[in-house]
């Protein structure tokens, strides 16, 4: 398994925001992860990549405890993020943004400048720019290329469509069946649940810090997703 | 014409203050860390140069050559050792750590070189002068001043159109997100702090081969590298640049009407920019 966790608890101070959580992502999988606000989504993420620290062994990469370690490290090892709130670095133009992804993990594979700017054109005429003077969803188009151009193994996306416009979700969406395509597993998270079923092979819903579903995304019903998104029966 | 005359000496003598403050700007720049320590640093540098020549019997020159590697180590030690250890949102704790610094190494120095005033003798460039016609100029300030631009010039190129220098100023945008990108921004900071030092040493020789120097004068020496960098604007360094010449100007203008006010003048000058100013004259948009 590329990408496991197990028993995965995280606190911010007294508060605990994940109770035992198992997900588990093979090589080149889509898997989505939906719940409400506050379902421990982003948290997950955050323990996944090293920015909240945990127990070393409630998170496996190959099978290897990589929950103690920095981000940085959990990066270098192939795992890299699109934070929410895409996060780029306001003082760098949109090509030192895609640059610096993949400054520090530079892995063979189909990601480089120009292979994002073929996925993304319109981040070819913006280049120069600085990266916070885009609109929001050039921006995720950054933070995805950013992302992308260490040629990671597994690729985070968190909130990917949060706060965008539909027709930019729209792009968005239609360029991660290209990225699984280069090989790249994806984790989406995410709260628009038919977007999220539409591009996953697998879904996990998680409400108040556990994992209440785990379902194939071609088989799940939306009686299932309700009970498990808001904790009731249908 | 003796106001011109000293107009360029204050000019000239702003390049003396804005290599104090460059290392300082490049830091605080980085990490949002104000080293209070960073005056005495000047002076434990000098006095590393001078024991390069009076020791080993090196030219100047060569002896800040051979003292920046050495003062690269220290300052990435520093940082790796302590200062990173004490970073954070509180900003207290790394002024009280380098405040500390500041009395341990004064109070080192003195143990370790006395309380004689000491110089690095620079030869025949001492006394030099250059006849430009309207103004005569000192070799030496001249010399200053055009280190204080090819550092600078330096730095900025080290930051726009390097790989490090994109490091840099992703972590100094912020730091979690560059760690998502592998880097790890201690190493960024101690790193940061190692090129300082270097800055350091540049200014060291200056203040060593220019005046006499004691293990005490190191406070004064960072009050200016700090007013100059205020009135540049944090983090800028063309600002911390312009911000060391205002205050040279100030200096030499008031050291013109009575030799008393030089220091004096310096300050009031601060005070109003700081007025008119309150972020500097070329504050970052980001902040």
């Amino acid at each position: 398994m590329l990408l496991r966790t197990r028993n995965l608890t995280a606190n911010y101070g007294q508060f605990r925001a994940l109770f035992g959580v198992d997900i588990a992502v093979a090589a080149g999988e889509c898997v989505a992860i939906i719940g409400a606000n506050g379902a421990g989504k982003s948290t997950l993420m955050r323990s996944i990549t090293g920015v909240i620290r945990n127990g070393a062994d409630m998170v496996l990469h190959r099978g290897e405890p990589i929950g103690a370690l920095s981000s940085a490290e959990v990066m270098q090892r192939g795992i890299a993020m699109v934070p929410e709130g895409r996060r780029l670095f306001p003082s760098l133009t949109v090509e030192e943004n895609l640059l610096i992804g993949g400054q520090v993990r530079k892995a063979p594979g189909p990601w480089n400048l120009e292979a994002i700017y073929d996925l993304f054109p319109i981040l070819r005429e913006r280049r120069k720019n600085p990266g916070t003077a885009l609109s929001g969803g050039q921006q995720q188009m950054v933070a995805i290329g950013r992302a992308l151009m260490s040629n990671p193994e597994l690729l985070l996306c968190d909130e990917i469509s949060l706060g965008l416009a539909p027709v930019v979700i729209r792009d968005i969406y239609a360029a991660l069946p290209k990225i699984r395509a280069g090989g790249a597993a994806i984790v989406v998270v995410e709260q628009d649940i038919g977007k999220a079923l539409a591009v996953a092979d697998r879904v996990y819903c998680m409400m108040e810090g556990r994992v209440t579903l785990v379902a194939n995304a071609a088989d799940v019903t939306r009686q299932q997703i309700h009970a498990a998104y808001f904790g009731e029966a249908a | 014409m003796i106001w011109l005359d000293t107009l360029v000496q204050g000019i000239l003598l702003g390049g003396l203050y804005a290599l104090f403050a460059a290392g300082l700007s490049l830091v605080f720049g980085i990490m949002r860390l104000v080293n209070l320590a960073h005056g005495d640093l000047i002076v434990f540098a000098a006095y590393l140069v001078l024991m390069g020549v009076t020791m080993l019997g090196l030219s100047p020159w060569i002896a800040a050559l051979v003292a920046m590697p050495l003062m690269f180590g220290l300052g990435w030690l520093l940082q790796t050792v302590v200062l990173n250890r004490v970073l954070g949102k509180d900003i207290l704790p790394p002024l009280l750590v380098t405040f500390g610094l500041s009395v341990a190494l004064q109070n080192g120095l003195l143990e370790a070189f006395s309380a004689d005033s000491r110089r690095i003798p620079a030869g025949s460039l001492e006394g030099a002068s250059l006849n430009l016609g309207l103004v005569t100029v000192g070799v030496m300030p001249l010399l200053t001043f055009a280190s204080a631009i090819a550092v600078i010039v330096a730095l900025n190129g080290l930051f726009y159109h390097t790989a490090l220098g994109r490091a840099f100023r992703a972590t100094s945008d912020d730091a979690v997100t560059a760690g998502l990108m592998g880097i790890e921004p201690k190493r960024i900071f101690a790193m940061a702090t190692g090129i300082a030092m270097v800055v350091v040493t540049i200014a060291a020789l200056y203040l060593g081969m220019r005046s006499n120097f004691d293990p005490s004068i190191g406070p004064a020496r960072l009050i200016y590298a700090f007013e100059a960098v205020i009135i540049g604007g944090l983090g800028s360094l063309w600002g911390t640049l312009a911000g060391g010449v205002i205050i040279g100007v100030a200096q030499t203008f008031g050291a013109s009407v009575n030799p008393e006010w030089q220091i004096l003048a310096g300050h009031i000058a601060f005070l109003i920019v700081m007025l008119l100013k309150p972020r500097g004259l070329f504050p970052r948009a980001v902040d």
